[in-house]
């Protein structure tokens, strides 16, 4: 493991999360040497990157040295995340510790609950270094929408991280963090991740608990992992996943093993798959996620021999940047070298996915967000009447994108304008995921560029709402469907600036997804080293 | 699509946001904006397409109708801008 010089700590490179756990494990080293290592790094790193909104060092170093005590007792079989360094998206509730959403609204409270992730992760040993930014109530594609201060890219600094999970992205790229735990709502994990060159991860709708997430829009909103490797964001995603009865939208386990999308021909890791699919007696799958990708990895060169990985047009050629378009070129090189059937294929409703996001998202966030009212928590601005007082909180908490949101949706569900817009976007979401199912009848799984450009300036698209929104292109149809879609790093643009690929699978393939990220992800050899980051002086 | 500047107003009070005359301008023209961007819903016959309001449709789940403690008072008034007798309490709502 990485060790301190003379000149404080370098950055903890190649550290995956499975490492430390390991080495946690085995008393190689302990959870708090881990966990005051990362504390020190983000010390040293923060000030420039801004990823934090509040560190929990003593948090983090109880967790620690409870984690150090269960190993010491025997228990090291229950904590595949030993010691491993978390960072939390503040849209997460986290009991008795502040919970922003990156807003002014929420400044201050504490929740008195734990989201079911959180709590999961913390449950398998993971260490929770701190709360990290995000654009407001996880609005936004930049993290420029925080109410406290912007976060910068570790490739770049003068860049944004994206968003809306920017700041567990920046986290993780910046080794401040090993994983980190974020929300997808049209982007918001995988965007960022492929802004930042690390992997993210937006499972099925209902595959991880939203209880304990704020709620943005409640039919999109999905939590998930971000790593600097697909394995450790599997590992993420095998420990938070499965059935929660806080959660009425979350899928019985039973019904998670039982609807298993299964390749359309045999893989050469087609009996691991099986094997892993009848080897859970609970129907849990439990790490079945890691246990595919060890198998996938394991059968060499021609690893994806065999499986049918469909190229969606809508969302290549003019629609993205000339160097991501090359950037997927070669990742579609490298999936046929590794024996995969690389086609083409047509998804017309795609060309209005991103206009009926605009109008059901704003639609369920007006709703949801209709909750901060200045009566049961956070701001509130006194007045004398209830609805001054109530107009008065709403306007001095809540951010310009916020309330842009709010008032979009709520003109999509006024009277006289309900079906016209609402109506339809609801009518044209029922199209994409028809067309998501004509392409799964012949395709394992999907391909795309993750966003339709590389990391832009702070500060180039904050006045023009639109220009923003379209960052979310490529991203948006999985929402909208409840499918899992993974970005990984593939290659760096001529300015040093990571590109990400996406991966689309059928509703609850994960495994399947993220066996065949990871070969992909082995054939790159892409390295998370952001200049900005490794060049840390002392 | 252009919104009206009393368009604008009629949906802030409906959703509550005590908007400045400048803040109104600008979302007037920002917000039409992205109406007509969003209008291309409308370009595609849907007149036959049932609408999704759920992604994965789950048949109902049910659980054992069993008693069982939530957060209390304490918990729940603890965070409150104002309460009084394990009540929240807010500034008048009708008119003297």
């Amino acid at each position: 493991m990485a060790t301190s010089d003379a000149h404080g700590p370098n950055p903890p490179v190649g550290e995956s999360a499975t490492a430390i756990a390991s080495a946690v494990c085995s008393g190689e080293t302990s959870a708090v040497e881990v966990t005051k290592r990362h504390l020190e790094w983000i010390e040293r790193t923060d000030e420039s990157i801004g990823a934090f909104l509040l560190t929990t060092p003593e948090w983090a170093l109880e967790t620690a040295e409870a984690v150090d005590r269960a190993v010491a007792g025997g228990k090291a079989n229950d904590l595949p995340l030993a010691g491993v360094p978390l960072s939390i998206k503040d849209v997460l509730c986290t009991e008795g510790i502040p919970t922003t959403c990156g807003s002014r609204i929420l400044e201050g409270w504490r929740p008195p609950y734990t989201a079911t992730a959180v709590g999961r992760a913390l449950g398998a040993g993971a260490v929770p270094l701190g709360k990290v930014n995000m654009d407001e109530f996880a609005m936004g594609s930049s993290t420029e929408n925080s109410a406290f201060h912007p976060t910068r890219n570790p490739w770049d600094l003068e860049r944004v991280p994206g968003g809306s999970s920017g700041g567990s992205a920046a986290s993780v790229a910046a080794f401040q963090a090993t994983v980190s735990l974020g929300s997808d709502t049209g982007g918001s994990i995988r965007q960022p991740a492929a802004f930042c060159g690390i992997v993210g991860l937006k499972p099925t709708y209902g595959a991880v608990s939203r209880y304990g997430l704020v709620a943005f829009a409640s039919s999109l909103d999905q939590v998930g992992p971000m790593a600097r490797c697909v394995r450790d964001a599997a590992l993420l995603f095998d420990v938070v996943r499965g059935h929660d009865p806080a959660d009425s939208t979350s899928i019985p386990d039973r019904i998670v093993a039982d609807k298993q999308p299964r390749p359309k021909r045999s893989l050469p890791w087609s009996k691991a798959l099986a094997e892993i699919a009848e080897d859970s007696p609970e129907g849990s799958l439990k790490m079945s996620c890691t246990r595919a990708i060890e198998a996938a990895l394991a059968a060499g060169s021609r690893s994806l021999e065999g499986l049918r990985l469909g190229v969606v047009s809508e969302l290549s050629g003019e629609a993205v940047d000339a160097s991501v378009s090359a950037a997927l070129r070669r990742t579609l090189d490298v999936a046929t070298e590794l024996g995969a059937a690389v086609e083409e294929v047509s998804l017309p409703s795609f060309e209005y996915a991103l206009s009926a996001y605009y109008l059901i998202a704003p639609a369920e966030a007006s709703s949801n967000l209709a909750r901060y009212d200045g009566v049961r928590y956070g701001l509130r601005v006194p007045a004398d009447t209830v609805f001054e007082m109530m107009e008065r909180t709403r306007a001095k908490g809540f951010g310009p994108e916020v309330k842009r949101r709010i008032m979009l949706g709520t003109y999509a569900l006024s009277s006289g304008y309900y079906e016209a817009y609402y109506g339809t976007a609801l009518k044209v979401r029922t199209l994409v995921s028809s067309d998501f199912s004509r392409a799964f009848d012949h395709f394992d799984l999907l391909i795309s560029a993750t966003t339709p450009t590389t990391a832009f300036k702070l500060g180039e698209k904050v006045s023009d709402p639109l220009a923003m929104y379209l960052s979310d292109l490529c991203t948006i149809p999985a929402n909208l469907a409840g499918i899992p879609a993974v970005s990984i790093p593939v290659d760096c643009d001529s300015q040093g600036l990571p590109i990400g690929v996406q991966l689309m699978a059928p509703v609850l393939g994960e495994v399947l997804l993220l066996a065949v990220a990871a070969c992909l992800e082995a054939a790159v050899e892409f390295a998370v080293r952001p200049p900005a980051v490794m060049d840390f002086g002392p | 699509m252009a919104l009206t500047p009393d368009q604008v107003a009629h949906i802030a009070r409906l959703a509550r946001l005590a908007l400045t005359e400048e803040e109104s301008a600008v979302y007037a023209t920002q917000l039409s904006q992205i109406l007509d961007h969003a209008a291309k819903v409308k370009e595609i016959d849907t007149s036959k397409v049932p609408p999704t309001s759920h992604p994965v449709r789950l048949a109902n789940v049910m659980r054992k109708d069993e008693p069982r403690l939530g957060l209390g008072p304490k918990d729940v008034l603890g965070e409150a801008p104002e309460a009084e007798d394990a009540m929240f309490k807010v500034p008048r709502i009708m008119d003297a």
